[in-house]
């Protein structure tokens, strides 16, 4: 199967080149993982994060054929030859396919990732019904892997202001929990031209996000009890 | 040659669930910690458990800690040390309720309490009949629980050294721990950490077999270390064979399926389990499943054109609640098995998950080792917690869910045993003048080692040959010619070269670093493997079918020093209970 991917190494390379390879794959090959693992073995210079081959640690996010996803979960079967594949964009590469993700971090810390309630502690654990923990769906499943916010514009243009999608889903994971006490707070954080607002709709997010999740629906929650808090 | 040196109160090498919880408990306490971990924290393989934590809150029935004590010690195949054991049990709720307290997502009742799942090897009454026991978030339950503690040390601005690889344990001349050293992965750059407390919190090595549910970092690197430094590994022939593991993929299918009323086929549709453990039938103790299964295939039952599999079905369950309690494993089995399990059955297999043994402990994380005419001395300024750790509450076999069980309550306490050292042993002792010649010679090694062998043949050598001769059915012939085998495979992992020798991001370059840390648990694995001539839990030798109480209720220790071999006694003694007395086990 043939590829086509980003090389960049700064030690040796003036500037990144799209190196291509021929690999002969076995049949217990499925993943685009399992090839580059099989590429890795012959090319012991090709750089990747890599670790639970199964779309659960995040590592893996790269550009695929122009689209993000996760290598470990994308069937080779369904890839067109030759693949290209890049790291995903918008952030500094390092080195190959290893971009630094800081921004993105620090866009997931700015936004008080934990659960605040300042009342007493019970002695059990604290009451919820499942109708409540049912708002929790769709949203504590995110894994980090940054294939929504460096597919989003508005991302790339103003990594340091706007939150993006995964730090905004993230958000509204905690105004919706019936446990936080702290939904005020948050919203009063948002309510900003570009942490939150800098979103449009573009829902370049929700077509990438590798666990089937929707940012640009919490993005939308939050605009609405924003609004909702006005009035 | 001397490195650039960093000084912490601490260092916690390992951001897993237990690094993450001992992480907690100190820089809540004000300390000055650094936690270091070769990926960003909630990429730790924690993050993919899936079915849940063991814990008697008795939210769904009757339920108390002193059954989940007698099902762990029974789980163990009475090779559990009953002191640690019952700490385990006995803390499993507060640590839960913890957990809540943090923010977890737990699934609910409808009276708004924490929903629990029946699992393998939990029982009410002593063995009666399957206890609803184990807390989860869906399938998700590992995700949700590291994510939950990452979020809580954000809270509390505990520092981490992201991708950062610890190499080599210090100590000094009196066997003191001084730190380590570590790697920054971005700049190849190698620095000492020097503490006055060291924990480890790498986790397990399961990647020394050709198929594992475990991740491609979990490589032993913490038993690596401790074994360098001349630390003994405990009870390393243990390994847990997870039933249901994806046919030809690994990836785990969880226990909670069973738990939820799924259950095993061979290929005349007869669930045979039934046969095997009447009374627990698909939710008796691994390892009698996982025998099972084996013992299914090898006569001639297994599932497919090569009858080498079984199949899991759980259609019956239901489309709603496979999709509410099973989410995932829809996923999993649709991308690596090809099958819609809400219509037709997962084809798996037994695959190598989890290992029982590890730096030896006690019940306070801090490590202990036989010297002064005794069995467990602390080493001081040492400590360990979760996989890597052997406290040992698992003994020959781990019951599902204890494990993320062990981290929340072991992570817990060996935080605490850290604070405690820390308050009346202040101040750094110096670090001896070769503290990082050790891991400089290794480094330079490998930079100039030329006609030597990739680390990939190196590595596919030591997981086929663990695969091939230490397995869930070990034969006498086959450890003797394993051992031989894996001690040359040891020596080719010394000559690995590698061609990529940039600083910046050398994945190779840790590929065999990793490499030397896999070699030392293979090895530690088979030699151990082959002394013990007994079947107990997870170790099933043809020709001594029968644990064997007399001679071998005791605890390996392996030292990397010609393949050395100690033992010691099992600690029979629980802290407040009655002693549970070895019996024969059945489910
Ligand atoms: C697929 C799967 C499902 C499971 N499901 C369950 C379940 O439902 N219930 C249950 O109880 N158990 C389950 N287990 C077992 C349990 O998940 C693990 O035993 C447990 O998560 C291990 O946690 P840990 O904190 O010890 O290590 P890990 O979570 O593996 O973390 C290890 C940490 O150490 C770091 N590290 C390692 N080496 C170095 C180094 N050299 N330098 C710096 N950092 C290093 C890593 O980066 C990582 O942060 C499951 C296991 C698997 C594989
Ligand atoms: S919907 Fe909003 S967050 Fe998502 S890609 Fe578009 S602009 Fe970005
Ligand atoms: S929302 Fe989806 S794409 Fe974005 S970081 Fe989370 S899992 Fe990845
Ligand atoms: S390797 Fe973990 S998500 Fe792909």
């Amino acid at each position: 199967m043939r590829f086509r991917i980003y090389r960049y190494d700064p030690e040796q390379d003036q500037k990144p080149y799209m190196k291509e390879y021929d690999v002969a794959l076995e049949p217990s090959d499925r993943m685009l993982l399992d090839a580059l693992v099989r590429i890795k073995a012959s090319d012991d210079s090709l750089s990747l994060r890599r670790s639970c081959r199964e779309g659960v640690c995040g590592s893996d996010a790269m550009n695929i054929n122009g689209k993000n996803g996760l290598a470990c979960i994308t069937p080779l079967v369904e890839l067109k030859e030759p693949v290209e594949l890049r790291p995903l964009p918008g952030l500094p590469v390092i080195r190959d396919l290893i971009v630094d993700m800081s921004q993105f971090f620090k866009q997931y810390h700015s936004i008080k990732p934990y659960l605040q309630n300042s009342d007493p502690l019970p002695e059990k654990e604290r009451l919820q019904s499942p109708t409540d923990r049912e708002e929790l769906d769709g949203l504590y499943e995110c894994i980090l892997c940054a294939c929504c916010s460096t597919s989003c514009p508005s991302f790339w243009w103003n990594p340091d202001k706007f939150v993006g999608p995964a730090g905004l889903l993230a958000a509204y994971r905690f105004i919706a929990d019936s446990r936080d006490q702290a939904t005020n707070d948050r919203l009063d954080d948002l309510e900003d031209p570009y942490r939150l607002f800098r979103c449009h709709s573009i829902m370049n997010c929700v077509d990438v996000c590798p666990k089937g999740l929707n940012p640009t629906r919490a993005i939308g929650r939050i605009k609405e009890i924003m609004i909702k808090r006005m009035v | 040659m001397s490195l650039p040196t960093r000084k912490f109160d601490a260092v916690v090498v390992g951001a897993g669930g237990a690094g993450m919880r001992a992480a907690l408990q100190l820089s809540e306490a004000g300390l000055k910690v650094a936690v270091l971990s070769k990926v960003f924290p909630t990429r730790s393989h924690t993050v993919a458990a899936q079915g849940g934590i063991g814990a008697s809150l008795g939210n769904m029935g009757e339920d108390n800690w002193l059954w989940h004590m007698y099902d762990t010690i029974k789980g163990s195949d009475y090779l559990g040390d009953q002191d640690a054991i019952e700490f385990l049990c006995r803390m499993a709720p507060q640590a839960v309720y913890d957990l809540e307290h943090y923010g977890m997502p737990f699934d609910r009742n409808e009276n708004g309490t924490v929903y629990q799942r029946p699992f393998g090897g939990h029982s009410s009454n002593f063995g009666e009949r399957p206890v609803q026991r184990s807390v989860c978030a869906a399938d998700r339950t590992g995700h949700a629980m590291l994510h939950t503690l990452y979020q809580r040390n954000v809270r509390a601005n505990t520092v981490f050294f992201v991708e950062w690889m610890a190499l080599d344990l210090i100590r000094d001349a009196s066997g003191q721990v001084l730190g380590v050293t570590a790697m920054e992965m971005e700049t190849g750059e190698t620095w000492i950490f020097q503490a006055r407390a060291t924990l480890f919190a790498t986790g397990g090595a399961g990647r020394i077999y050709a198929a594992s549910t475990n991740a491609f970092i979990n490589t032993g690197d913490g038993l690596g270390m401790a074994a360098r430094a001349g630390i003994p590994l405990e009870d390393m022939e243990f390994w847990q064979f997870h039933p249901t593991g994806v046919a030809g993929a690994g990836v785990l299918i969880t226990e909670g399926v069973r738990g939820e009323g799924g259950y095993l086929l061979n290929k005349d549709g007869e669930r045979f389990m039934e046969r095997y453990a009447p009374n627990m039938k698909d939710l008796a103790s691994r390892d009698v499943v996982a025998r099972a299964m084996a013992t299914e295939i090898k006569e001639g039952r297994g599932c497919g054109k090569d009858a080498d599999y079984i199949l899991l079905k759980l259609d019956h369950i239901g489309v709603d609640k496979i999709e509410k309690k099973l989410p995932g494993i829809r996923e999993i089995a649709k991308k690596f098995a090809n099958v819609d399990p809400v219509k037709d059955p997962i084809p798996v297999v037994p695959t190598c998950h989890y290992q029982m043994g590890g730096i030896p402990t006690n019940y306070h994380g801090e490590v202990v080792v036989p010297g002064n005419g005794k069995d467990n001395n602390v080493v001081p300024g040492f400590y360990a917690a979760g996989e890597v750790a052997c406290a040992s509450v698992h003994g020959a076999n781990r019951l599902g869910t204890n494990s993320l069980t062990d981290l929340l309550v072991f992570g817990k306490a060996s935080g605490d045993s850290v604070i405690r050292y820390l308050k009346e042993n202040p101040g750094h002792k110096d670090l001896p003048a070769d503290a990082a010649d050790y891991t400089m010679a290794r480094l330079s090694r490998l930079d100039s080692q030329a006609g030597g062998e990739s680390v990939f043949e190196v590595g596919a050598a030591m997981r086929r040959t663990m695969q091939a001769h230490c397995g869930v059915f070990r034969f006498p012939d086959l450890l003797t010619d394993g051992v031989k085998k894996i001690r040359e495979i040891a020596d080719r992992a010394a000559r690995t070269e590698i061609k990529d020798k940039s600083k910046t991001f050398n994945t190779a370059r840790i590929e065999a670093l990793e490499l030397d840390n896999l070699i030392e648990v293979a090895r530690s694995t088979m030699v151990c493997a082959d002394a013990r001539q007994e079947s107990r839990g997870a170790h099933d030798r043809a020709d001594y079918p029968k644990r064997d109480d007399v001679t071998w209720l005791k605890h390996t220790l392996w030292y990397k020093d010609n393949d050395r071999l100690e033992y010691k006694a099992v600690n029979l003694k629980p802290l407040t209970a009655e002693s549970f007395e070895p019996k024969v086990r059945s489910y």
